[in-house]
């Protein structure tokens, strides 16, 4: 069997609770697992609303904090052991799309900065016209052009205009993955459809798989081929997106899609939600399924020991619920 | 006693019976900058009447907000009002000074805004926030009478009677944004305008606070204006459409006939595009704004983008045109009316 | 086919009369930062052209006549009565150096020994600042724990006792004694300025395109720092010139060389005051209080230059 490109063993990462911050313990991400295959290229949706861990997850997989307890491997080799060459690898093959399309440019220097970073830095092995040449192909995908953008300051460009030329950056170094965190969350209606194409495009041209995080269920539904769903810190659900969206399992995941609001004004949300506690606040690691407060289907069961992911449906479809035990 | 079911002053009804709840007429706002003014609300007009909630929507940079703060005469300098009429239950808000707008503010227009539970004042418990605003624009109330009218705004929102002796840190976001609406209708204006009242909420959240907006209308018969660029939402909440562009209203429609019949060819865009959990689809792809606000092109401003473009299109600006009952829209295509001025 | 209804669009309101803003909004012509930069480069055009026009041998003993009131001023000292002349235009003093050309010997020194100081410290304070913030660690303990105990130390008391030990006093030295207590300040600021920047999006940027920590820290952030780094210049340069300037007047700086602060000393020493020669204390007080002034005003300026919320753009 090939090594999968990127797997992700039980990673856990807890902030605080040090020796002397009883009680200021957050678990983050709890026992994580994912793989995603060196082939076919696909795109996996990592979906979670705020404080589900979505973003910890990121942070990890590009580097920026290390996990409590568990293993991020890429290519077979630990992540966090890489030194030299194959760190330099990993960066050029492991690339980021981030939600704040401002927030990622260094007002000081003109927009071309982020391409001169790369070429300097991750030996790329270009000649200084290959490189130009390069720059230009991946912003003609975004549909710029290099003289639009390259030499103006970053306030000078719009919030999508920006937003693209990063899209264009993680394309020009044709990497194997891309960790796409909330890229179309602050992008306007019209910009959005441009870069989940991009996004399709470089999955099937060029065979860049995605880590597609986000917390918007739609858009996850129209591009993602897997979809793990994580509800603070766990993952409640998994499996194909068409699966997961159509068909969920999970008493959180129901709950969640049936209160994503239909864009059609004959399709009401139905009945007001009932008997369902408010999202509770953030607390230390209990035993037991986290989504016991606000559960329908709550037993005692569910606060001895967070239930394992249960095989549900087909196609390998999982879910981390008691009622699913055989 | 609360001034429940009390209008404080005569509504105005327009040609149908309606009551006409707030009246836009002909709203320019500018922004100026040293570069030229940016034309950020190029003379739009609209109603709201008793009772309906109006979502108005468009992306960003047409201009719903700053439209929004022109009507609670908050725009931010270096913008200013230039013209133009508005009128919320017959009585004019423009030209009063700082101190008449204090006073009506709160009674008769409130506001939800964006991220309105970072508003909160930390320092404060909950209920002191609210008795706040009650006895500034009410005058001193009874203690008693205070806590019981507080308590009825708690359970019109759906807070539990604990909140009562709650600071805003212990509340989760969706109960603090709740504790916003409470502190809105507080009063019980006729209008209130929430701004994208539920973007910085997670999804089941978003629902049970869209909800109990959606209760608080059905009981107190106030009118609200939804701004949000969420389609789905808008499709959930609201009786009536306002879609803008560039600063002007391109559609006024009812909620069904903008979801299943978009006239306008900006709507229709804006309706295909929409990403559904329902269906998957190719997206489709458009291009944003097209223009520099400070220099509308001569004509409708969509002219850059639109797939129908006409020569009368570049030269003069269409007039809004009801096509259907209470369907309104502003294209060439449906009919050749030229925009006064 | 329904019937096609236009709105009326009621000419009702007239427009607001419209007052144009003020199109000279550039943020770099801010008032309090042109007249403190004004000022500043007075002092330092005196340095620089004054002796092209005046000869700074008279600031030498024994050069004038004694006890010389400025131009225009009759004055009685020790019981003789001294009149101003044009020749000195701002007075002479009890050891015969001319008051003008002591001004203008003495204020660039005055400046140099306070921007030498502030430039270590603040040298000083981005590199231990930068790596206390970036790396974290045992790294951030040293450096701030060194820092926090420096600044406790009574610097006064401890610059007093070094420069009496060290009778031959250049300029440069004092500048290198005084640093020895400008660095703490800016390091603890960086570090705290690092600590935010180290979040920044573009931060993590530079990191996925594999830049190495140090250029991070060079070109990525202390490039953000600039502004905050030329205001706190400016406090920095003021309090060092106050700190040479304190320990010239309790006759501590360097003797060969006719600083301000030097003349103050002997002019407290002379007891100029007393015996009416208030123009020997004077115009040092008056061009080192330029100085302050003309520096305040330049980090207010920058502060609101910066910092657009500040200007308070009216409407």
């Amino acid at each position: 069997m090939a090594t999968p490109l990127l797997e992700i063993r039980n990673a856990t990462k807890i902030y605080g609770g040090g020796f002397l911050q009883r009680g200021n313990r957050i678990v983050a991400l709890q026992n994580f697992s994912m793989t995603i295959p060196g082939q076919p290229a696909v795109i996996t949706t990592v979906a979670g609303e705020s404080g589900s861990g979505k973003t910890t997850l990121a942070n990890a997989i590009l580097g920026f904090i290390s996990l409590t307890s568990g293993q991020i491997l890429y290519k077979g080799q630990d992540i966090s052991t890489l030194k030299g060459r194959d760190a330099t690898m990993y960066r050029r093959e492991v690339q980021a799309i981030f939600q704040d399309p401002y927030e990622v440019y260094n007002p000081f220097y003109r927009v071309k900065h982020i391409y001169d970073m790369v070429i300097s830095h991750l030996n790329l092995g270009y000649t200084k016209e290959q490189a130009r040449e390069l720059i230009e192909q991946s912003l003609r995908v975004v549909g710029l052009r290099g003289e639009e953008v390259l030499e103006k300051y970053p306030h000078q460009l719009s919030g999508g205009q920006r937003q693209r030329v990063m899209v264009a950056r993680a394309y020009m170094m044709n990497p194997k993955l891309i960790v796409a965190d909330e890229p179309v969350s602050a992008v306007d209606a019209s910009l959005r459809a441009m870069i989940l194409d991009v996004m399709l495009k470089l999955r099937d041209e060029l065979g860049v798989s995605f880590i597609y995080i986000t917390h918007d269920l739609s858009t996850a539904y129209q591009i993602g081929d897997n979809i793990f769903v994580l509800y603070q810190g766990s993952i409640a659900e998994c499996g194909r997106t068409v699966d997961v969206i159509e068909r969920p399992h999970h008493p959180y995941v129901q709950m969640l899609i049936a209160s994503v609001p239909v864009p059609d004004p004959k399709v009401k949300w139905g009945t007001l939600l009932e008997g369902v506690a408010d999202e509770t606040m953030r607390y230390k690691v209990e035993s037991g399924c986290r989504f016991y407060p606000r559960c329908p289907h709550r037993m005692d069961r569910c606060l001895e020991a967070m239930p394992p992911l249960y095989p549900v449906g087909d196609h390998g479809q999982q879910a981390a619920c008691y009622l699913f035990e055989k | 006693m609360s001034t429940q079911g009390t209008t404080l002053y005569p509504a105005s009804t327009d040609r149908n019976g309606r009551e006409v709840v707030l009246d836009v007429r002909n709203l320019r706002i500018h922004y100026e900058t040293p570069k030229g003014d940016v034309i950020a609300v190029n003379g739009i007009s609209f109603q709201v009447y008793k009772g309906e909630i109006v979502g108005l929507v468009g992306e960003s940079g047409c201009g719903k907000t700053t439209a929004a703060m022109g009507i609670l005469q908050l725009v931010p300098s270096p913008g200013r009002i230039l013209g133009g009429e508005i009128l919320i239950n017959g009585r004019s808000w423009l030209g009063l000074s700082e101190k008449e707008l204090r006073e009506r503010r709160w009674r008769e227009l409130a506001l939800i805004p964006q991220g309105a539970m970072n508003s909160l004042n930390p320092v404060m418990r909950v209920r002191e926030q609210i008795a706040d605003a009650i006895v500034t624009h009410e005058g001193y109330q009874p203690k008693d009478q205070l806590k019981k009218r507080i308590l009825d705004l708690f359970a019109l929102v759906g807070l539990p009677p604990r909140v009562y002796d709650l600071y805003p840190h212990e509340l989760s976001g969706g109960m603090k944004q709740r504790a916003c609406i409470a502190m809105a209708i507080a009063l019980n204006p006729p209008l209130i305008i929430a701004d994208e009242p539920t973007s910085a909420l997670d999804v089941v959240v978003q629902r049970v606070v869209a909800q109990t907006l959606l209760d608080v209308k059905e009981r107190l018969g106030v009118s609200m204006i939804m701004i949000g660029h969420d389609m789905g939402l808008q499709a959930q909440m609201v009786d009536r459409i306002i879609v803008m562009y560039a600063g002007n209203i391109v559609e006024v429609t009812p909620v069904e006939p903008a979801f299943y019949n978009p006239l306008h060819p900006y709507t229709q865009l804006l309706i295909s595009s929409i990403p559904s959990i329902k269906e998957r689809k190719p997206l489709k792809i458009t291009s944003g704004l097209t223009h520099d606000l400070r220099n509308p092109p001569p004509g409708c401003s969509f002219q850059f983008r639109c797939p129908h473009v006409m020569d009368i299109c570049k030269r003069v600006p269409p007039a809004m045109i009801e096509r259907e009952p209470d369907h309104w829209v502003a294209c060439y295509l449906y009919g050749k009316e030229e925009k006064e001025d | 086919m329904t019937e096609s209804q236009v709105v009326q669009m009621p000419g009702a309101a007239t427009p607001k009369p419209v007052r144009k803003i003020n199109r000279w909004d550039n943020p770099w012509l801010n008032s309090k930062f042109l007249v403190g930069s004004g000022m500043v480069l007075f002092i330092v055009l005196l340095g620089v052209v004054g002796p092209l026009f005046w000869d700074t041998r008279l600031a030498r003993v024994g050069s004038a006549e004694l006890n010389l009131p400025p131009m225009g001023f009759t004055v009685e000292v020790d019981g003789i009565k001294y009149v101003g002349t044009p020749k000195h235009p701002l007075g002479t003093e009890s050891n015969g150096r001319d008051m003008l050309a002591l001004i203008i010997t003495g204020a660039p020194m005055s400046l140099q020994v306070g921007v030498m100081a502030a430039l270590i410290g603040m040298g000083v304070g981005i590199v231990l600042g930068s790596a206390a913030g970036y790396l974290g660690g045992w790294v951030d303990n040293i450096i701030r724990t060194v820092a926090d105990s420096v600044i406790t130390i009574p610097a006064l008391a401890v610059l007093i006792t070094i420069s009496a030990y060290v009778r031959q006093i250049e300029l440069s030295t004092m500048a290198l004694i005084l640093s020895l207590f400008a660095w703490p300040a800016p390091t603890r600021f960086v570090r705290a300025q690092v600590l935010t920047l180290r979040e920044r999006g573009y931060v993590r940027m530079a990191q996925l395109s594999g830049v190495p920590p140090l250029e991070i820290m060079l070109k990525e952030m202390v490039p953000n720092m600039l502004p905050w780094i030329a205001a706190s210049l400016s406090g920095n340069i003021t309090g060092a010139i106050l700190a040479a300037s304190s320990l010239e007047a309790l006759g501590l700086g360097p003797t060969r060389i006719p600083t301000l602060g030097m003349t103050i000393y002997y002019a407290i020493r002379a007891v100029a005051m007393l015996r009416g020669m208030w123009w020997w204390l004077g115009f040092p007080i008056l061009t080192l209080t330029i100085i302050f002034v003309g520096f305040f005003l330049i980090a207010t300026g920058l502060d609101e230059i910066a910092n657009p919320r500040l200007r308070g753009v009216k409407s």
